[in-house]
């Protein structure tokens, strides 16, 4: 049987990899590189790599990490973060990314997610969105959470996986950083909303939170966390343990 | 020396570098005489059967890789590479492979219980149908990480794993000196370098 799959994500800025809480005050934690050889060896199934540099600098020094992880890790890797052409798809996977994770890119312009589909496969390319209640709907935010687009979110993820996305990445703005559980509610509408695998992000505090979720949807592939991992509150091994001592379905 | 057939299918930075972690010498070559002095030969692969039995066509290497497994060496497919080693496939359309081993590609669409996600990704446990070398170094229910949305089917002549999904998926097989790998060892950790570690070491029974 297909196992749930436990996702730690690494923000990296500068060659560092830090976390946001509610995305604000950002908090250096490690390198890229050790975390990733450390995550890989307790049992992650998949890294996740967001690219917030602005720079172009920056974007080279990422790349260089990238290539540098991908040559020691034999995982999964998605890389998101300034993806916006298919060069930038192009740079990415040739330093080893298997998938490709869009945000503001496919916001601005939908089309790219057609086309980068056509291109590597429905399996390459994720679609991340980043999603808050406002007045009690469901909607899509652009730049890292700070710009509310107007768009519906349940709507925006069907028209994505329509247009090629293989994978779907839900990170809930309202409980993220808070560390108080997955965002449930949110990630049932999108699992009945679309038949591609769904990770969840934004929320998770504790080994019950993953619980709870697998749990409640039983649909959902995927938890996705950064800093219960990056700070050692929740160790990956032990999780993995605790989710089969509860019939949860991983690698163990 | 390994030669990674390269025909402009896939990213093969992942492949190079586990082959690399393991202590294996690979080149990623389309020079026939590489490929003839290789002493194994790996047959990468993700995208459209289509294109990539086209692309093989086109460049003769089809000839080549049928001409070296033909003569004993042994020859390994991953993902699509394991797909084409088959008779046809029917991914868009109907297109025959290199026949290396019998059987036929045929889309999951349609053929797996409506509640299942397609593609299959993700991690799957193996259950192995036989004993074999390439299997040395790993173990039942050993998880693999699998990207498809087709898979092989009237293979049972060369069936040697499968992964549950709606039902038991061909996972890997193998006739002779040409194996298959449905899954990305490249992509599974320990147990897919183990696998390559195996593929490299694989030897004709005395």
């Amino acid at each position: 049987m297909i196992t749930k799959r436990i996702i730690p994500c690494l923000d990296v800025k500068d060659g560092r990899v830090v976390k946001g809480v509610n995305f604000l005050g950002l908090a250096d934690v490690s390198s890229p590189i050790k975390l990733a050889e450390y995550y890989s060896k307790c049992g992650a199934d998949e890294l996740v790599f967001y690219d917030i540099t602005a720079s172009y600098e920056g974007r080279a020094l990422f790349t260089d990490i990238l290539r540098e992880v991908a040559s020691k890790i034999f995982i999964p890797l998605t890389v998101g973060g300034g993806i916006n052409t298919i060069e930038d798809f192009d740079r990415v996977l040739k330093c080893g990314a298997d998938k490709v994770s869009v945000n503001s890119g496919a916001i601005r312009n939908p089309e790219l997610i057609r086309e980068a589909a056509q291109k590597y496969g429905n399996q390459c390319v994720v679609i991340s969105a980043d999603v808050k209640r406002v007045d009690g709907v469901f909607r899509v935010f652009a730049k890292g959470g700070r710009e509310n687009t107007g768009m519906e979110a349940i709507s925006w993820i069907k028209k994505c996986v329509e247009l090629g996305a293989g994978e779907v990445v839900v990170n809930s703005i309202d409980t993220d950083g808070v560390k108080g559980g997955f965002d449930i509610e949110m990630l049932k509408a999108v699992c009945e909303a679309v038949n591609v695998p769904v990770i969840a992000s934004g929320g998770a505090g504790s080994t019950q939170h993953f619980i709870d979720l697998f749990k409640a949807i039983p649909d959902i592939d995927a938890g996705l966390a950064a800093s219960v991992f990056h700070f050692g509150e929740i160790e990956i091994k032990d999780l993995k343990k605790e989710l089969s001592d509860n019939d949860i379905t991983v690698r163990l | 020396m390994i030669a990674i057939i390269d025909y402009g299918v896939g990213n093969l930075f992942s492949l190079c570098s586990s082959l690399k972690a393991i202590g294996a010498e690979a080149i990623v070559t389309s020079d026939i005489e590489k490929i003839r002095e290789a002493d194994r030969i790996i047959l990468p692969g993700v995208g459209a059967f289509g294109d990539a039995i086209k692309k093989l066509n086109d460049t003769g290497l089809d000839k080549i890789i049928i001409e070296e497994a033909n003569k004993g060496k042994k020859l390994m497919g991953i993902c699509l590479g394991m797909q084409l080693l088959f008779e046809k496939s029917f991914e868009y359309g109907e297109h025959r492979g290199l026949s290396l081993l019998k059987g036929q590609v045929v889309p999951m669409e349609g053929r797996l219980p409506r509640e299942l996600k397609i593609p299959h990704i993700g991690w799957n446990a193996l259950h192995l149908t036989k004993s074999h070398p390439l299997f040395k170094y790993i173990k039942e229910n050993d998880c693999v990480y699998f990207v498809h949305s087709y898979y092989a089917k009237d293979c049972e002549e060369s069936l040697l794993a499968t992964a549950e999904y709606g039902y038991e998926l061909t996972a890997a097989v193998v006739k002779d000196n040409v194996a298959g790998m449905q899954f990305h060892p490249e992509k599974s950790g320990d147990v897919g370098l183990n696998i390559l570690k195996a593929f490299c070491e694989w030897e004709d029974e005395k």
